[in-house]
């Protein structure tokens, strides 16, 4: 067997995902009244970053067979906790990072903890957990708004461009992806996560840290909608403790990931995958914009992608030779 | 349920005694204790009862929610479905006579077609239940959203639906509350003594193996999706009869209430195990937890934090998971 066609298979969702994105991007650029502009791209690319980062937190613990509903509410959380610790002095604002970054990270954690030490279902766990997140979050921000001596500059330089071209974002979520990604996708850690996806009695039996690997996912896909919620408050200048962003972006975050060609099954697919999948998730959603369409249809219209995303699920049916594999 | 007449093979009293359901009971009797304590009104009858009556609207949900956790799935289309259950049924009302004496089944229909089609998917494309329903979910909210023009609609509830929701049939009985022990009843005979609730089960704890034993595993399990959406749109039809009119996102409380209660009763969320009386425990702990929370005035964000915690840590005394051997 040419090895070429493995790496081909391993990579089809993620290709895929790139064609879509493209496809979509290309549409909705071509009848944007401005056309490609870097203005154009800059607002895009803020936009879709939010959503990929918190789409790259869902992939980690869909990779694993699990699933995280608390996503959105981490990323509230952390936009809430970030609208007042991102200002004052170049040093505080610093630390302010570092707190919203260890928010997430220990939302992750607590999360991880209930469902792999306490062996409770990641759907339930992930939805009552979600619940304290989004009290927290509300307790701390009951109305919406920031403190005085917000990071202006700090959070233009992030959402701004670079060379007055590359959107900053984008540079952002590449290197999130080189530093964060590519290590831990290389490190044993990173193949237990698939192998546990794949079947994780194998994984056990093979002597790969299960449950290591599983915690890892849940505590970086906390810091994944932590960046994410970094980035909302960038971007708004403000916090605020929203439940439909919360559900939305959970939400949001398993249409990329499915569109993205990773396999709620777990096992398959990539975090890259789910980044495209989020920014052509972002790109459809905007073409009612372009094609100057009632925002009213925004809902329904969203739906009906999503719905469509999801009976690319059912491509598994072709595969199968015997009717009891359906019930796999 | 009732009289079982079985044979002397029965298992002893202790086999018999389900864990989960007899912790449920004891945190009722807990919450009320708790409940006294702060305030005298909390053990009598009135309150009793109007615990009871906002108690069967959850409970006319997590009937269907525990049909589906049974199957070893999940509905997470609750919310909106709800919603459209309402909306429909009360923008059927404004149709004169024929639409009101409709609106009640037509809002049920509303219901019964979205819970088909997620049905279908689980079923038939075998898409995962968890985003099917989500998909669905949005796709009412769209509906519902493009229908209303993204305001509270301005139709109001049938007098039919206000009468189940808030009249009184015997004596002082709210008739949600029959309305809810009817639909209970129906579950527990469909449950225990119908070919259907035994696939049910058997589908919840094998599907392949249900599948070989001849039950019609994917007709069964589209069929208890339409079944919980029609149960969703239900309890929409009665909370719209209660308030009085349909409202924007009236269903977001209802999502995270039916599944506590269904898995708080004891069931599996694997699937294949549960007993509806553990459902019922579930709603009115639920019930009680959510009023207890409100009279003592602890806001909106203690709320939250409290109900999360609860679930929980009410999860970790006996919904684990065997280790992995």
């Amino acid at each position: 067997m040419k090895e070429w066609r493995f790496i081909m298979a391993e990579h089809r969702g993620t290709l895929l995902a790139f064609t879509l994105f493209i496809a979509m991007f290309v549409i909705y650029v071509s009848n944007h009244p401005a056309g490609f502009t870097p203005n154009v791209v800059q607002t895009a690319a803020n936009k879709g970053v939010i959503l990929a980062l918190v789409a790259m937190a869902q992939a980690f613990v869909v990779l694993t067979a699990g699933i995280d509903l608390s996503v959105g509410m981490i990323f509230v959380l952390c936009n809430c906790v970030g609208s007042y610790v991102l200002g004052g002095a170049p040093g505080q604002v610093g630390l302010g990072v570092c707190a919203v970054l260890a928010t997430g990270l220990a939302c992750g954690a607590l999360n991880g903890l209930i469902v792999i030490y306490g062996r409770l279902q990641p759907i339930v766990t992930t939805i009552a957990t979600g619940a304290i997140f989004f009290g927290i979050a509300l307790w701390l921000r009951p109305y919406p708004g920031t403190i005085p001596d917000f990071a202006a500059d700090l959070a233009d330089t992030f959402t701004g461009k670079v060379f007055g071209v590359v959107p900053a974002s984008l540079v952002f979520l590449a290197a999130v992806v080189l530093l964060i990604w590519v290590p831990v996708r290389r490190s044993v850690i990173g193949r237990t996560i698939y192998a546990v996806g794949s079947s994780e009695m194998a994984a056990y039996m093979s002597g790969m840290p299960v449950r290591r690997a599983r915690f890892t996912a849940f505590v970086l896909g906390g810091l994944m909608a932590a960046f994410g919620g970094l980035f909302l408050t960038f971007f708004t200048y403000s916090g605020e403790a929203s439940l439909a962003n919360g559900d939305n972006y959970t939400l949001f975050s398993i249409a990329s990931v499915v569109l993205g060609g990773v396999s709620l099954y777990g096992g398959r697919g990539s975090a890259i995958g789910a980044i495209f999948g989020a920014l052509a998730f972002r790109a459809i959603g905007d073409l009612l914009f372009v094609f100057d369409l009632d925002p009213l249809w925004q809902p329904l219209f969203q739906g009906l992608v999503l719905g469509l995303a999801v009976t690319f699920g059912a491509a598994r049916l072709f595969q199968i030779r015997n009717r009891l594999e359906m019930f796999t | 349920m009732t009289n079982d007449a079985q044979p002397s093979s029965r298992p002893p009293l202790h086999m018999r005694i389900n864990l989960p359901i007899v912790i449920a009971f004891a945190c009722i009797i807990l919450l009320l204790l708790i409940g006294s304590l702060y305030s005298k009104s909390f053990l009598s009858p009135e309150y009793l009862l109007q615990q009871l009556k906002v108690a069967s609207f959850l409970g006319v949900i997590a009937t269907g929610m525990m049909l589906i956790i049974l199957l070893g799935q999940i509905d997470l289309s609750v919310p909106w479905v709800l919603t459209t259950g309402a909306m429909m049924a009360s923008a059927a009302t404004a149709y004169g006579p024929l639409g009101e004496a409709l609106a009640v089944p037509f809002g049920i229909a509303c219901g019964v077609a979205m819970g088909l089609v997620s049905g279908a998917g689980v079923a038939y494309l075998r898409i995962p239940a968890m985003i099917v329903t989500l998909a669905i979910n949005v796709i009412a909210q769209g509906l519902m959203v493009a229908y209303t023009g993204g305001f509270s609609p301005a139709d109001t509830a049938s007098d039919a639906m206000r009468y189940l929701a808030t009249g009184n049939l015997i004596l002082g009985v709210p008739n949600a509350i029959l309305v809810w022990a009817a639909i209970g009843a129906l579950a527990v005979f469909a449950l225990n003594r119908t070919t259907f609730g035994r696939a049910v089960y058997a589908i919840g704890n094998r599907e392949s193996a249900a599948f070989l034993s001849g039950a019609a595993t994917q007709r069964v399990v589209m069929f208890s999706f339409a079944i919980s959406g029609g149960l969703a749109a239900f309890g929409g039809v009665l909370l719209a009869g209660y308030a009085g009119k349909a409202a924007q996102s009236m269903g977001d409380a209802y999502l995270l209430p039916a599944i506590a209660s269904v898995v708080l009763g004891g069931t599996s969320i694997l699937g294949g195990r549960g007993n509806y009386l553990g459902t019922v425990a579930g709603v009115i702990l639920v019930t009680l937890l959510q009023s207890i929370l409100s009279v003592m005035q602890i806001s909106e964000y203690g709320r939250q934090i409290i109900y999360g915690a609860v679930i929980v840590s009410m999860l970790l005394l006996y919904g684990r998971e065997k280790a992995l051997r």
